[in-house]
């Protein structure tokens, strides 16, 4: 069902610096990220049609719901009709997706995407049961079950079936680490060793604190317009050449399996399709990190690796800076950290910078296809884009 | 997570009593239970079904940084546990003798969950027991 739907394209990206940014809230956040990406298009705030917004718990973290109004009316959106789309940490992917659908389809030419979420401003326990609603309340957070607790059992499992260890799921940390030192946008410029990894608070076994994305705050942007007027804007769009979100069960024991996202499989599956180009095609990739064991499922979804097969390869480097696919370049949520409604969002714009050229000390050489792959909850959500570089 | 009686009392019988549901036409079992069949939809009807509550240990966890409602029991094991009757079903394992392995054989036992402070609620729920 892809009739006389228009090419899309990326015009303008924008982010903040992520981590604990006390001295500033959510709307200063979404502002910062809106107006590096306005002037990253060369555009003004009133050639915005329309704004999509992901945000995962704005109302738990800091007591505000109503938020697309609020970004639209902060980014100076004068009047324009905004969105908010919550999809757990996947808020950001499907806000993109929802954009490139707007834009698609001929209802709107500018279309302004905003990734944002401001977390440090209660406890970690608070944070900690906010983020446990990407999981099933009932039957998971409810029966004490974290959100780490849920990729511990995945990570159990897949240890038991395919025999991978805590030492290669280290190995995804250490790398986004050291990635996330070249990115000055990153929550943690430091590298860390396997070492450190393994000797780090246990938090539900076998993930340790290291394994964990960290709590953020942060905002990103994206700017859109159809493909065809897209150099009016800027010399190197980035055409979005797939988009395809799909969705399962929400808690972890009604899937068919426990040890790959099902979700995942059939977006990236029908983003390839859409996209016409294989898994080895790519140059680039964001994948989701929330946990190091994440980023091994991850690429066994999305057919970079045979199951069972990806964490070896990541801990043998083959997905590091510039080896034949890198992955996580920006640090990935480990290392540049997870404002959860930001994170799909800081993908995208990172995969662009990439794309154009311009990633800077983590720029891999001659990047022309990247995808960005945003998970929601333990799964029951999973986003993902591919672009491309217009010559 | 219930701070009122209501939410609690309309899971009495999946909490309490592990009662799932079932598809007529295609016989596939459901726990928790639930209303539209995941294969045939809206062709079909759906009926209670009590599950026996063996089972074995298809993954594990020790939960060491616990929301505040668990601050006092952590750590403790959760799992995922595969009924014999084929649904998995998550919940608190508790040992008895035997230590939690994947594999380990469970049966269901009802047991204390959590109290909501000193005049709240006493939440009961089934957890797991290795035997």
């Amino acid at each position: 069902m892809m009739v006389n739907m228009r090419e899309v394209a990326i015009i303008g990206v924008g982010l903040t610096k992520f981590g604990e940014r006390w001295e500033h809230g959510l709307r200063d956040l979404m502002a910062e990220a809106g107006l590096n990406a306005l002037n990253d298009a060369n555009i003004t705030s009133n050639d915005v049609e329309m704004l999509y917004g992901g945000v995962m718990a704005s109302g738990r973290f800091i007591g505000q719901e109503h938020i697309a109004a609020l970004l639209a009316d902060q980014l100076g959106f004068k009047n324009i009709p905004a969105v908010r789309v919550e999809n757990a940490c996947a808020s950001g992917g499907t806000a993109l997706r929802q954009g490139y659908i707007a834009v698609a389809s001929g209802i709107h030419d500018i279309v302004a995407v905003g990734g944002v979420e401001k977390m440090t401003d209660v406890t970690p326990s608070e944070a900690t049961s906010a983020l446990g609603g990407a999981g099933d309340q009932e039957w998971e957070l409810g029966q004490g079950i974290t959100f780490p607790g849920l990729y511990a059992l995945m990570a159990k499992r897949h240890m038991h079936d395919f025999g991978t260890t805590e030492e290669q799921m280290a190995a995804v940390s250490v790398k986004n680490h050291k990635n996330a030192v070249k990115n000055k946008y990153a929550q943690f410029r430091r590298e860390i060793t396997i070492d450190e990894v393994l000797k780090s608070k246990p938090v539900a076994d076998p993930l340790k604190i290291l394994d964990c994305s960290p709590i953020s705050d942060g905002a990103a942007a994206v700017i859109l317009a159809p493909l065809e007027i897209a150099k009016k804007y800027n010399d190197t769009p980035i055409k979005i050449a797939a988009s395809t979100q799909a969705t399962d069960t929400l808690s972890l024991a009604e899937r068919e399996s426990i040890t790959s996202l099902k979700a995942a499989q059939i977006s990236g599956e029908k983003a390839f399709k859409q996209a016409k180009v294989k898994p080895s095609d790519i140059d680039v990739a964001e994948v989701h990190d929330c946990f190091s064991i994440a980023e091994i499922l991850a690429m066994e979804d999305l057919g970079f690796y045979k199951k069972g097969k990806a964490a070896k390869a990541i801990a043998d480097g083959e997905t590091a800076l510039g080896s034949k696919l890198s992955v996580n370049t920006s640090g990935g949520l480990k290392g540049c950290g997870h404002p959860v409604g930001a994170t799909g969002v800081k993908q995208a714009v990172e995969i662009t910078w990439q794309l154009r050229g311009e990633a800077a000390d983590r720029q891999v050489n001659g990047a022309e296809i990247g995808l960005a792959h945003n998970v929601g909850g333990s799964g029951a959500t999973a986003v993902v884009h591919i672009m491309k570089r217009i010559n | 997570m219930e701070k009122a009686s209501a939410g609690m009392w309309r899971k009495i019988d999946t909490r309490y009593n592990l009662i799932g549901s079932e598809c007529e036409k295609c016989k596939t079992l459901y726990f928790p239970p639930r209303i539209i069949c995941r294969i045939c939809g809206r062709d079909t009807k759906m009926r209670s079904r009590k599950l026996s509550g063996n089972g074995k240990v298809y993954s594990f966890t020790t939960i060491r940084v616990p929301s505040d409602t668990f601050k006092e029991s952590a750590p403790y094991t959760v799992g995922v546990i595969e009924l014999e009757e084929g649904p998995k079903v998550e919940g608190h394992v508790v040992e008895n003798g035997k230590k939690v392995a994947i594999g380990s054989k469970v049966k269901t036992v009802f047991r204390k969950m959590y109290v909501d402070g000193d005049e709240g609620l006493i939440h009961y729920h089934f957890k797991f027991e290795t035997i």
